[in-house]
């Protein structure tokens, strides 16, 4: 993000970045976007530990209102704290091994959705 | 003085408006929400005013922040993400705005409220929904069964993945507020030790300092995360990995 915008010599600079520019519009308009970076990096593990959370509360909060609307209390509700406890942990294990992917391949940033 | 460390995070209605029972007051937080949209929108107009080739101090920071939402579109995305960019870029800059300006102090965190962040993941993630099936229609529902799944497993995989798309909403909103929201308490807290220990104040003023700096990465990289999200998530609802 944060380029050396020119003190030095500035429209030699910009000869430069408008080739970098031109290289990522040919590759834009080929197939794979390019790799995130650090501060993509940094992003994708900072989800990990809510995602765990998430999944538990809307695991949680789906079995309430079930139980409620059935009036199976508890029963619903304990069984989808499991499911979402289990949500939670798959969003998370897809979360770090996205990001592992993305450092060792240098794949596109982003695609935590496609297992096995 | 001794107030407490929630206290900054009250609302109060600075004009009181009803309208049919419903009370949409003009509160602390709204006008906060106003300045940060006004001030995203003035910095763009402002410093794009007088164009140069060669960009002059404000206008580069125009051009980095845009280099920065359209690259982050691009990497996550790709081409077809192009179109979005406004609504992505908007949402960057008003929460980029929204965490800084609850920095300053006597200034409001509307960025803390779960409400608030709450709302927005909820239209991003009903916007993305509504994207995916309208790229895919009902094959978009194919998301929440894995190719080569096994037939006995199936069942309880669905369910675990539709528990597991429901909860992005809920990872996006919680993580952007309680960031901010233990922040603001923290430094609140250390405020308070500065004045009961008297002339060992000096450390907690020294942590401040450290913690206000963490804190003015956390608001600019919590902004983008938000934002990157929603790239993802638009990514996944496009290109269906």
């Amino acid at each position: 993000m944060a380029d050396e915008s020119g003190d030095s010599s500035p429209l030699g600079d910009l000869e430069a970045r408008l080739r970098a520019a031109r290289a990522r519009e040919a590759e834009a308009a080929g197939v794979a976007p390019k790799a995130g970076g650090t501060a993509a990096g940094l992003g994708l593990g900072l989800r990990i530990g809510v995602e765990l959370v998430a999944g538990v509360l809307v695991g949680v909060l789906i079995g309430w209102a079930l139980d409620r609307w059935l009036g199976t209390r508890p029963w619903l509700m304990v069984l989808f704290f499991f499911l979402g406890a289990a949500a939670g942990i798959m969003n998370a294990y897809r979360v770090s091994t996205g990001a592992e992917r993305e450092a060792d391949s240098g794949g596109s940033g982003g695609e935590d959705r496609r297992e096995e | 003085m001794a107030q407490s460390p929630v206290e900054q995070f009250r609302i109060e209605r600075l004009l009181p408006i009803h309208l049919g029972g419903v009370d949409i007051s003009f509160t602390n937080s709204a006008a906060v929400m106003l300045a940060a949209a006004l001030l995203a929108a003035a910095l763009f107009v402002l410093a794009m005013r007088n164009r140069a080739l060669v960009p002059g101090r404000w206008q580069s920071v125009a051009e980095i922040l845009y280099q920065g939402g359209a690259g982050m579109l691009r990497d996550t995305v790709g081409a077809e993400g192009r179109k979005y960019f406004p609504f992505v870029f908007t949402l960057f800059m008003f929460l980029l705005f929204g965490n800084l300006i609850g920095l300053i102090p006597y200034t409001f965190t509307f960025t803390s409220h779960i409400i608030v962040t709450a709302a927005l993941a909820v239209f991003v993630f009903i916007g993305v929904t509504v994207i995916g099936f309208a790229k895919h229609g009902l094959h978009y529902l194919k998301l929440f069964l894995p190719e080569g799944t096994p037939i006995f497993v199936a069942p309880l995989l669905v369910v675990i993945e539709i528990l597991s798309y429901l909860s992005r909403p809920f990872s996006l909103a919680m993580r952007l507020a309680i960031n901010m929201l233990v922040g603001h308490v923290l430094l609140q807290l250390l405020a308070g030790f500065v004045i009961a220990l008297g002339v060992f104040g000096i450390v907690p003023i020294a942590f401040m300092g450290g913690i206000f700096l963490l804190e003015l990465l956390v608001a600019v990289l919590q902004a983008y995360v938000f934002t990157i999200l929603s790239c993802i998530y638009l990514n996944d609802a496009i290109h269906m990995h």
